[in-house]
């Protein structure tokens, strides 16, 4: 900063993941690549730099080399620009420039590639001819992926910082976050994002503080600029004054010792004060977050995503490498449940985008359960893996994305075939396991007692269910504030499934965002859901309220808020009859109460009569 | 001593990145020096980059010299290829 004479400016975005932090900004451009800086080398680590250098261009070669070959014959014009890209990497004006540079100015690879490619996009610019001018973009797009193995082979630039920052990005796609190495992560920022996108979701299961959806941080905030995040009122304060600065210090610590004392609680039973126990889950990402789960006395693991493993990476991952991440978690969790969900490919979440494998609406296309019954090779590499991990507790196996029974008896056939093969070879596997369906498209919400029919348990994703049925992206600022878990369509789809699953005598769990906001709990536990699961972090907040409320109580006010007929009338019912337990939870974790409230903040709300 | 040998570009879109690169991939077969010259500027025919950067449309007349006669059959293919419009 420049100015001394600095004035506080507030932002007001969505709060993504509670948690007060006051720290540096850190900003990640357009491309997902740090803002890339430059600095000296000495003369004898110039060679090193130059062998860092060849290094991310080998990489990006490999990679490209496998995009092609694992390509269909049918993306001829992508596989055209590809083999462009692969013969271009090693052009003189490129790789031998980006040499020279570092050798002679004896700088940063970084940086030395950053200059080489602002010049040959000035050359470009020139040109008059637009269709070749255009071209000028598969320079540009190889260059930005030497940049990205650059940074990522040795994570410079995040590396470089040894203070913690407050990262600010227009949006984190789940290939980017993979990028970062969170622990020096105090806080997110986004432009854009809403309460259950993929930053929120990352930063409330890593416990970081998030304020999503604030519109400008990335052309307000500066490198470097100090900040304060307040994750529980979802406000960014930039250049905080003296006095901001000692109030934030004091609400932060406070907040810390109010979350420990609910966190020591945490181990404790979940039990209702008319004595019914209710098991609480935590749903994960990466292996690594068991030990988030067990800290926080979860009950088992309700969701394990698995598409982590598929992600920024050229070939798909072999059997092995699952059966290890999945046995971990399998082994730690023992003889607590793990719920494997398969493969739930989708646009953003994928090796198929890095194949420049492009859908027009990939929320409607080719994803989760679909997918894998298109590609039985893939789909079996997983099943078996699962099933060999089986052997170490209690796995159960999930589908996502299930629109028919059909696809349900498929996706079944496709275990049984695993399994036939692991025994054939004799490899051990598991035998007992539950098979579920992740109920998250109407039509299964329609067809839930025939596709009850094929599995043992249903377990509810509200997120997508929410944004089917409403049809609401919950990414998109200008209609995120009408994803309402309380929409009297939800509640009454929620209904539909739970009543069909005690007819039909198999368990209902659900692992949606939904779960982890103790205003819904009583409507939850009045559907009567076996299970909940959660990001880990919410657990301990789930149980106390779960200790607060009587089950008796819930059924009539189900029934009750089944009568109501919008989201604001549901959400002022729960209010009316749990606010004195709730404001205990607001000033710990603000999610916690009044999720429609916030969501309207900031958005102009408009109250219906 | 150097061979010159003149040709048109007659592909619809001009030498762009894939035409570019078949250049470059035959032209790294050549021992010596290799160019595409148009009026007073001239290219490396072995980077590609250079030769988007020397922007020839349709209908742009070059030339392709080589630095040595040894490398003949490379200047044959590249000139046969331009005039064929890259097989597009």
């Amino acid at each position: 900063m420049s100015d001394k004479t600095t004035q506080e400016i507030v932002l007001n975005g969505i709060n993504a993941s509670p948690g007060i932090c006051i720290g540096k900004a850190y900003l990640v451009d357009k491309e997902g690549v740090d803002v890339i800086s430059r600095y000296a080398i000495p003369k004898a680590q110039v060679a090193n730099e130059l062998k860092r250098f060849k290094a991310a261009v080998k990489k990006s070669r490999d990679e490209l080399r496998a995009i092609i070959e694992n390509m269909p014959e049918d993306f001829r014009q992508q596989i055209n620009i590809l083999e462009t890209q692969e013969v271009l990497i090693k052009d003189k004006l490129l790789y031998g420039k980006t040499i020279t540079v570092i050798e002679q100015e004896r700088v940063n690879a970084e940086w030395a590639l950053k200059k080489v490619v602002s010049q040959l996009k000035s050359i470009f610019q020139e040109m008059a001819d637009p269709y070749l001018k255009e071209r000028a973009s598969d320079v540009v797009n190889l260059a930005d992926r030497i940049m990205r193995n650059l940074v990522g082979a040795k994570q410079i630039n995040i590396g470089q910082i040894d203070k913690r920052v407050i990262l600010v990005a227009g949006d984190l796609s789940p290939a980017e976050t993979s990028q970062i190495r969170l622990e020096k992560i105090k806080g997110f920022i986004t432009d854009k994002g809403g309460k259950a996108s993929h930053t929120g979701i990352i930063a409330r299961t890593l416990e970081i503080p998030a304020v999503v959806a604030t519109g400008e941080a990335t052309a307000t905030i500066k490198n470097d600029d100090l900040i304060i995040l307040d994750g529980v009122a979802g406000t960014v304060i930039i250049q905080p004054s003296e006095r901001t600065l000692v109030k934030y210090e004091k609400r932060r610590m406070r907040y810390e010792r109010q979350k420990a004392a609910i966190n020591r609680r945490s181990r404790l039973p979940a039990e209702t004060l008319d004595g019914q126990s209710v098991k609480v889950l935590g749903n994960i990402e990466l292996p690594e977050e068991v030990v988030a789960v067990i800290n926080y006395g979860g009950d088992g693991i309700g969701l394990y995503r698995t598409e982590f493993q598929y992600m920024r990476r050229p070939r798909f991952p072999d059997e092995d490498e699952l059966y290890d991440k999945y046995s971990d978690v399998v082994q730690v969790m023992a003889p607590k449940p793990v719920t494997i969900r398969t493969l739930d490919i989708n646009g953003d979440k994928a090796i198929a985008a890095e194949n420049g494998f492009n859908e027009a609406n990939p929320a409607l296309g080719l994803r989760g359960i679909r997918y894998c019954l298109q590609r039985p090779e893939i789909f079996r590499t997983q099943l078996r893996a699962i099933l060999r991990a089986a052997v170490f507790g209690q796995v159960r196996i999930m589908f996502p994305m299930v629109a028919t029974q059909r696809e349900v008896v498929q996706a079944k056939e496709a275990v049984k075939k695993a399994a036939g093969s692991l025994a054939q070879e004799g490899v051990p596997f598991g035998e007992e396991f539950e098979i579920g369906v992740l109920i998250e498209i109407p039509s299964a919400v329609i067809m839930a007692d025939a596709i009850a029919e094929e599995a043992d348990f249903f377990s509810i994703g509200t997120n997508d269910l929410i944004q089917y049925t409403l049809a609401i992206d919950r990414t998109n600022k200008n209609v995120a504030h009408l994803f309402r878990p309380l929409d009297p369509a939800i509640l009454r789809m929620l209904k539909r499934i739970t009543d069909i699953a005690h007819q039909k005598n198999i368990k209902v769990f659900i692992c949606g965002e939904m779960a982890s906001y103790p205003i819904h709990v009583p409507i939850l536990l009045g559907l009567g859901m076996d299970e909940m699961s959660m990001n880990p972090q919410a657990i301990p907040t789930i149980k106390q309220m779960i200790r607060s409320i009587k089950i008796s109580d819930t059924k009539p006010l189900v029934e009750e808020a089944l009568k109501l007929r919008s989201a604001e009338k549901v959400f002022a019912l729960l209010r009316d009859t749990y606010g004195d337990i709730l404001s205990e939870f607001n000033r710990t974790d603000n999610g916690a109460g009044n999720v429609i409230e916030e969501k309207a903040k900031g958005k102009g709300a408009r109250r219906k009569a | 001593m150097m061979i010159s040998k003149e040709a048109v570009i007659t592909n619809e879109l001009g030498l762009h990145a894939r035409s570019a690169a078949q250049i470059a991939k035959l032209a790294a077969r050549a021992r010596h020096g290799v160019w595409l010259v148009k009026g007073e500027e001239r290219a490396a025919a072995s980077s590609i980059i250079d030769l988007i950067a020397l922007e020839c449309p349709r209908g742009t007349k070059i030339a392709v010299i080589i630095d040595n006669p040894s490398d003949r059959e490379v200047l044959d293919a590249i000139s046969e290829l331009i005039e064929n419009g890259f097989g597009e």
